[in-house]
């Protein structure tokens, strides 16, 4: 994008005053009188609307956006919100429908309890208010996907609303600080999935498959707390995390099972907010930051070049990289929301609240959910950063991967060796290998044994560390041999032989008597030439810090 | 025979007077020859016939499942009928076969009732004379009564018989006319706004509209969701009791019914009404009541009150605002209701295939009729 250079500021909602030509913003935006007059570029300021700007100075005054972002997660349950057919991925079309998905008349919702405690689940994971009462309400619009022509959802009193999220984005010029971020969650609700329709342009048809129709949804708003695309990108990882650690959404962007609609708007700083539009269906992770980033940019720029932005919906075209306009609009969308009569309001309980003799197989007590609550990311990470004095950002690399957290725990068993060096290893070495090769965690040839067996090779000095690295190639490359017996097969072990290593120091001083000169000038790069050579006359055997203390020693007396 | 009650037939089948294909022959036969009510929409004979064959079986054994074994009863075209079409005297539904059946057909299959037919309705229930439905107004039995065709003589000379006669009122007029005209011994109806109550007044027979929540809706082609419910249609008011008793109760396939277990009952013969007390609301002596309406309801209350019971004047204040409420949310639901009609899963489809709005457009304009309130 050949873009001026907009100076729009992210991450963070902290932002300069702009200053033009001598005349100073108050936080309002509003300009003094008596300055404004008489500078052409400053009167437009005074009548400035509050959608756009007009005739303003390119790249002059700061940009500010505003992100909100409607997550939604498809609940990991046996069957549908209201009926029992089943939850698949990737079934033949049209398998997995009930009487009631296919809107058969005479059919009734009936509510899956597991998706009720989904919802109370991540309700409290998200530090939300449970509703005792919420309701159910039918949202009308025509479309091949939806056989009722109406979709159940929570549209008057969800089950979940005032919540927070607690996220972390990495700052700094490495971007290697990671710093705290919260979104305000405005509410949960439970609604249904769609089916799907896929558009056969060829034959000028639409076939649909029902499969979907029916699944239980979380719906999760997040309010417009957030400032650009990394934020935005980083607060849905930190939910996915969350839904898969509750195990209440198993999350799979590229499943379909978690689906981001974003609601963007820019605005100068001190200004109200500007008109927003909605970016919808962002289906993959990748994708999310960009997305969102693109559609920013394009606003300032339509509103540096003196446009305006239009309340509508777009979606992003992955392989051009921009948003389009989506929905052909003829005037807004009326949803006709409705009560949804044959579903009673949705009444749960607490321990104080719990009628006596109640069934317990009728009911939801909240404090017994809360009670059973799986750890959440945020304390497995403390806990990581307590116990093993880890860096914060390696706690969340850590969890970042699936099974990436239980291969380290299960090295850390196996090994004496220092949580620096495991987390060194894992994060660095291991990851690496696993990305080069697209792996997944689960498919790795090296077990976490292996590894642990050649950490405490090298905690042992059997061998350099620089060693155990061809050792831990090795090992990925041929399964089934152990660290020990690579070390065996390449000769790696660490020259144990003192005098040898004494021997050999001198021989090379003896040989290399520039070197020497060069060291005893001062040249602190001739130590590592030194240390060089020992090492290649040990065809690598000797530790290099060994050497050091050899060559040191043997040069100063 | 056909005139009996349920327990006297009972009694007759379990005596073993009458078999119950014997029965259903004499019911099927008396439908044939009352055809020109146009009560009935479908007339699954063979299916009547192949239930009484396994009823029969049942009483030989001496092993009947209760006082509906083998008992020829209507059920209204809007319950959803397992195999058998279920129209709904709509176009949309024509040819419409569903693949289950409503709970309250299901439990009085279950008892072993034999099933006649679907009977005829306004569209969609939607009407209160069983006169718009795609298959032709209901005619009232009475029509032919020795009384009204007297009536008919002396006024009209020349008019053509085949077009005065009454209505049933409705929208549950079939099942109120298959149950008045004796070709069955109960029907099912339903209840939004009075379609079990209002046929069953204009056809001479007992109509009751159970509690919202007593009976289950599941199956029962909605209306108005928040205020339909199944209605029994019969000719004496033990008879609706019996089959009340067997369709009440919780069903987990509808969530709007109670919970609380439905415990059997038995009507207590009333001999003595001096500990009865009567309300009536003062609001329903409404202007517009007719006169004969009006007497007929003083000779009632009459009655009691010459019995010994207790006959009193009450109040329901908000009597004048349930017409306007019930238009509200009956617009409201009923549009909502046949938005699922759209030709893609079941039911009429269009055959214009330009786009998926001009096939719904099509489709709907097809199927449904005009609504007259």
């Amino acid at each position: 994008m050949a873009a001026p250079v907009l100076r729009w500021l992210c991450p963070g909602r902290r932002w300069a005053f702009a200053r033009t030509g001598g005349c100073s913003y108050h936080r309002r935006g509003v300009p003094t009188a008596s300055t404004s007059s008489g500078k052409r570029g400053q009167s437009s300021v005074a009548q400035q609307s509050l959608i756009t700007a007009q005739e303003p100075r390119k790249g002059d005054r700061e940009w500010a956006a505003v992100v909100g972002l409607e997550i939604h997660a498809q609940i990991s349950s046996n069957s549908k919100l209201f009926s029992g057919s089943q939850v698949h991925f990737a079934a033949p079309p049209n398998s997995l429908v009930s009487f009631f998905d296919a809107s058969l008349p005479g059919t009734l919702p009936v509510l899956n309890r597991r998706c009720v405690e989904a919802a109370v689940m991540t309700g409290l994971a998200l530090d939300c208010r449970i509703n005792k009462k919420s309701l159910f309400d039918r949202k009308h619009y025509f479309y091949a996907d939806l056989p009722a022509g109406y979709q159940i959802t929570q549209q008057r009193l969800p089950i979940a609303v005032d919540g927070s999220l607690a996220y972390s984005v990495c700052v700094g010029k490495k971007r290697g600080q990671a710093v705290a971020r919260t979104v305000r969650v405005r509410q949960i609700q439970l609604e249904q999935d769609s089916g799907k329709s896929l558009h056969d342009d060829l034959r000028s048809q639409t076939l649909v498959d029902l499969n979907r129709a029916g699944v239980g949804l979380l719906e999760v708003v997040l309010e417009p707390d957030m400032s650009c695309g990394e934020e935005a990108a980083a607060a849905v990882r930190e939910l996915q995390l969350i839904l898969q650690a509750l195990g209440t959404s198993r999350a799979i962007m590229a499943e379909g099972q978690l689906r981001v609609d974003a609601n963007i708007s820019v605005h100068h700083p001190g200004e109200p907010l500007g008109v927003r539009t909605e970016v919808k269906n962002l289906n993959s992770a990748r994708f999310l930051a960009r997305a969102i980033d693109y559609e920013i940019q394009r606003q300032i720029s339509e509103l540096e070049n003196g446009g305006e932005i239009l309340n509508e919906t777009r979606s992003f075209d992955y392989k051009l990289g921009c948003t389009m306009p989506m929905r052909d609009k003829e005037g807004k969308q009326d949803y006709r929301f409705m009560p949804e009569p044959n579903l009673p309001p949705l009444l749960l309980y607490d321990s104080a609240s719990l009628p006596a003799g109640a069934d317990p197989q009728q009911v939801i007590n909240i404090d017994q959910i809360r009670e059973q609550l799986p750890e959440l990311p945020s304390v497995t990470r403390e806990k990581l950063v307590q116990r093993y004095g880890m860096l914060p950002e390696h706690s969340f690399a850590l969890l970042n991967e699936v099974g990436l957290l239980e291969f380290f725990q299960n090295v850390m068993k196996e090994t004496r060796a220092e949580p620096k060096k495991v987390t060194s290893w894992v994060l660095n070495t291991f990851l690496g290998f696993l990305k080069q090769q697209n792996l997944a965690v689960s498919e790795s040839p090296v077990t976490p044994s292996a590894l642990a067996e050649l950490l405490n090779l090298v905690e042992r000095k059997a061998i350099s560390s620089s060693a155990a690295k061809q050792v831990f190639e090795e090992l990925w490359r041929s399964e089934g041999k152990t660290p020990a017996q690579i070390v065996a097969e390449k000769q790696l072990e660490l020259m144990r032989d003192d005098e040898a290593l004494e021997q050999l120091c001198r021989a090379t001083m003896e040989a290399h008597p520039q070197v020497v000169m060069d060291l005893k000038k001062g040249n602190p790069r001739a130590i590592n030439k030194l240390i060089g050579l020992v090492r290649k006359a040990t065809l690598g055997r000797a530790d290099p810090t060994a050497i050091k203390d050899v060559l040191e020693r043997q040069l100063s007396g | 025979m056909l005139g009996w009650t349920l327990r006297e037939v009972s009694a007759a089948l379990k005596q073993g007077q009458i078999t119950p294909t014997e029965l259903c022959q004499k019911c099927l036969s008396l439908i044939k020859k009352t055809k020109f009510l146009n009560a009935y929409i479908t007339v699954s004979e063979e299916v009547a016939l192949k239930q009484a064959e396994e009823s029969e079986k049942r009483y030989k054994k001496g092993h009947s499942l209760g006082d509906l074994d083998g008992i020829p009863i209507a059920v209204k075209d809007n319950f959803s009928t397992s195999g058998i079409e279920t129209t709904c005297a709509s176009n949309m539904l024509k040819g419409y076969v569903p693949p289950y059946n409503a709970t309250v057909v299901q439990k009085l299959l279950d008892q072993g009732a034999l099933l006649m037919g679907k009977t005829n309705l306004d569209e969609f229930a939607m009407g209160s004379g069983s006169t718009d439905g795609i298959f032709g107004p209901v005619k009232n039995p009475w029509s032919f009564s020795e009384q009204y065709r007297k009536k008919r003589k002396q006024k009209s000379h020349g008019e053509k018989e085949d077009s005065d006669w009454l209505i049933t009122g409705g929208s549950s007029g079939g099942s109120a006319a298959a149950v008045s005209a004796f070709t069955c011994f109960a029907a099912l109806g339903s209840d939004t706004g009075g379609s079990t109550r209002n046929p069953a007044a204009h056809c001479g027979v007992v109509g009751l509209k159970p509690s919202y929540g007593l009976v289950s809706r599941h199956g029962l082609i909605p209306l108005v969701n928040s205020m339909d419910v199944p209605g029994i249609l019969t000719r004496c008011v033990d008879d609706a009791a019996i089959v009340l008793g067997i369709l009440a109760g919780h069903d987990p396939k509808d969530s709007t019914t109670v919970q609380d277990p439905v415990k059997p009952f038995v009507l207590p013969s009333l001999t003595d009404v001096s500990k009865l007390c009567v309300g009536i609301p003062k609001e329903y002596l409404a202007p517009e009541l007719s006169s004969e309406v009006r007497s007929l309801w003083s000779k009632a209350a009459n009655l009691f009150e010459s019995e010994g019971a207790k006959v009193i004047e009450v109040s329901l204040p908000h009597t004048s605002f349930s017409i306007v409420c019930y238009h509200v949310l009956c617009t409201s639901e009923v549009a909502s209701n046949m938005a699922r009609f759209d030709g893609l899963e079941y039911g009429h489809r269009c055959d214009i295939d330009l786009s998926t709005e001009a096939m719904y457009a099509a489709t709907r304009r097809e199927g449904f009729n005009d609504v007259k309130l």
